[in-house]
């Protein structure tokens, strides 16, 4: 703003001797074409170097960025299905495992009871033979016990008869003996 | 004669000028187109570099900055910089295909460079003692009487007297299409001046108020009121600025989607 009077007549009629505006600047016709011409060329270079630098470059780093990111997306995603397939080969030796273990604990069982049978056979034919053998030797034991009582009881019998004052028959007595001991 | 003209002129401005009293109103002085060599009051010819020339240029440079120098590593993480140019592209971009759709994309460019240079311009205008191009009305109507006659061209030669199918509103009833088509008619070619006015008033009206208030800072007692009022409205026309922008880039959408489709 221009303190000293200037030339009126060049400044043209949009401002006072001052050099202050008078009324709106805006609407000074003297400006129009200055204003125009500039602006027309400032808006072919703004035009041209969006259009021929800034949109294409930019327009360009986006759909490299979309393209990256897809291609993270699809990487991703490969990597989950393999992950999720370790998963499933994980879980299936698992499952091998278990029926391997099942299967070694079902034979072990199988074989013991086995060896438990052989030897329970084993033992229950010694128990066998040990108890024939007991019953053998009891029945002499029971065979030789009769004998002695039948002979006790002959001999008894005699010294009773011939305590009584009898006269004691060896043969009868005996009979008499071996009837009493059947009945 | 010369003489008693310019002591009459002047005693007027000294009135105006309030070289007595402590209050200074000048808040259309900042309007002023001025050559940016010589001396204050040099005449101003089309050619003559004057600040529009200065702040159309700097308007360049903040766009080949924002929208070249930011983008030229052209990371896929982008910087803050960059990320800022790409915003403004996707910004646009979309605006420019949710209006006239995919057929509108070709006009991208077009509708860019007008939202870049209305925004640059606008923002640059804020920095304070700056001149702000874009509340010249010179400037807007280029612009807007550059949407109208882009759009009215592109409408005849994409649609023939199609497009004149326009005014002639085919919902409405029969009588009233008539009456219509005349209020059609004459919206269609308010259009451009509302564009380019509303673009150019909003811009002048936000700084001559700060101009104002900047002038009764000069009296302490009012001084901080002054100052807060500053601030306040400085904020509101950082708003504006992109606003406006806003609103005149998807108004050009608008219309382009009237040349594209012209059916109602």
């Amino acid at each position: 703003m221009a303190t000293e009077p200037i030339d009126l007549e060049a400044a043209g009629l949009c401002t006072d001797a001052y050099g202050s505006a008078i009324g709106m600047p805006q609407l000074c016709d003297a400006w129009f074409g200055n204003q125009i011409f500039w602006l027309l060329i400032a808006l072919v270079v703004i035009y041209f170097i969006l259009s021929r630098i800034a949109l294409p470059r930019i327009s360009a780093i986006l759909s490299e960025r979309q393209g990256t990111i897809t291609n993270d997306i699809a990487a991703a995603e490969d990597l989950k299905a393999k992950a999720h397939e370790a998963e499933a080969a994980y879980d299936q030796a698992l499952v091998d495992a278990r029926l391997e273990a099942g299967r070694i604990i079902d034979a072990a069982k199988a074989d013991m009871k086995a060896d438990l049978e052989a030897a329970m056979k084993k033992a229950d034919a010694e128990i066998a033979v040990r108890t024939a053998e007991g019953e053998k030797a009891i029945a002499e034991i029971r065979e030789g016990a009769l004998a002695a009582v039948k002979d006790v009881a002959k001999d008894t019998a005699k010294e009773i008869v011939a305590a009584m004052g009898g006269n004691a028959d060896a043969r009868t007595v005996t009979a008499a003996v071996n009837a009493r001991m059947k009945g | 004669m010369a003489d008693e003209t310019q002591v009459v002129v002047a005693t007027g401005a000294d009135v105006a000028h309030g070289a007595e009293s402590g209050l200074v109103f000048h808040p259309m002085d900042q309007f002023l187109v001025k050559p940016i060599f010589g001396q204050a009051g040099d005449p101003v010819f089309w050619y003559t570099p004057t600040n529009v020339t200065l702040w159309l240029g700097l308007s360049v440079l903040a766009i080949f900055a924002l929208m070249v120098l930011t983008t030229s590593r052209r990371s896929v993480i982008p910087s803050r910089g960059q990320s800022v140019a790409e915003l403004s592209y996707g910004f646009i971009y979309k605006m420019v295909e949710d209006i006239t759709g995919k057929e509108g994309l070709k006009y991208f460019p077009y509708i860019m460079t007008l939202f870049m240079f209305i925004v640059s311009a606008n923002f640059l205008g804020l920095l304070p003692t700056a001149f702000t191009t874009t509340s010249h009305i010179a400037v807007t109507a280029v612009l807007g009487f550059a949407v109208f006659f882009a759009v009215t061209i592109l409408g005849f030669v994409l649609n023939g007297f199609g497009f004149l199918g326009l005014f002639w509103v085919s919902s409405a009833p029969l009588a009233l299409r008539p009456i219509l088509a005349v209020i059609e008619l004459i919206s269609y070619f308010v259009r451009p001046v509302s564009h380019s006015i509303r673009l150019a008033g909003n811009m002048m009206a936000g700084h001559a108020v700060i101009k104002v208030f900047a002038a009764f800072a000069a009296v302490t007692a009012v001084a901080p009121v002054s100052v807060a009022a500053i601030a306040a409205i400085y904020g509101l026309e950082v708003l504006v600025c992109f606003i406006q922008a806003y609103v005149f880039t998807i108004l050009t959408c608008v219309y382009l989607k009237d040349a594209l489709h012209p059916a109602h």
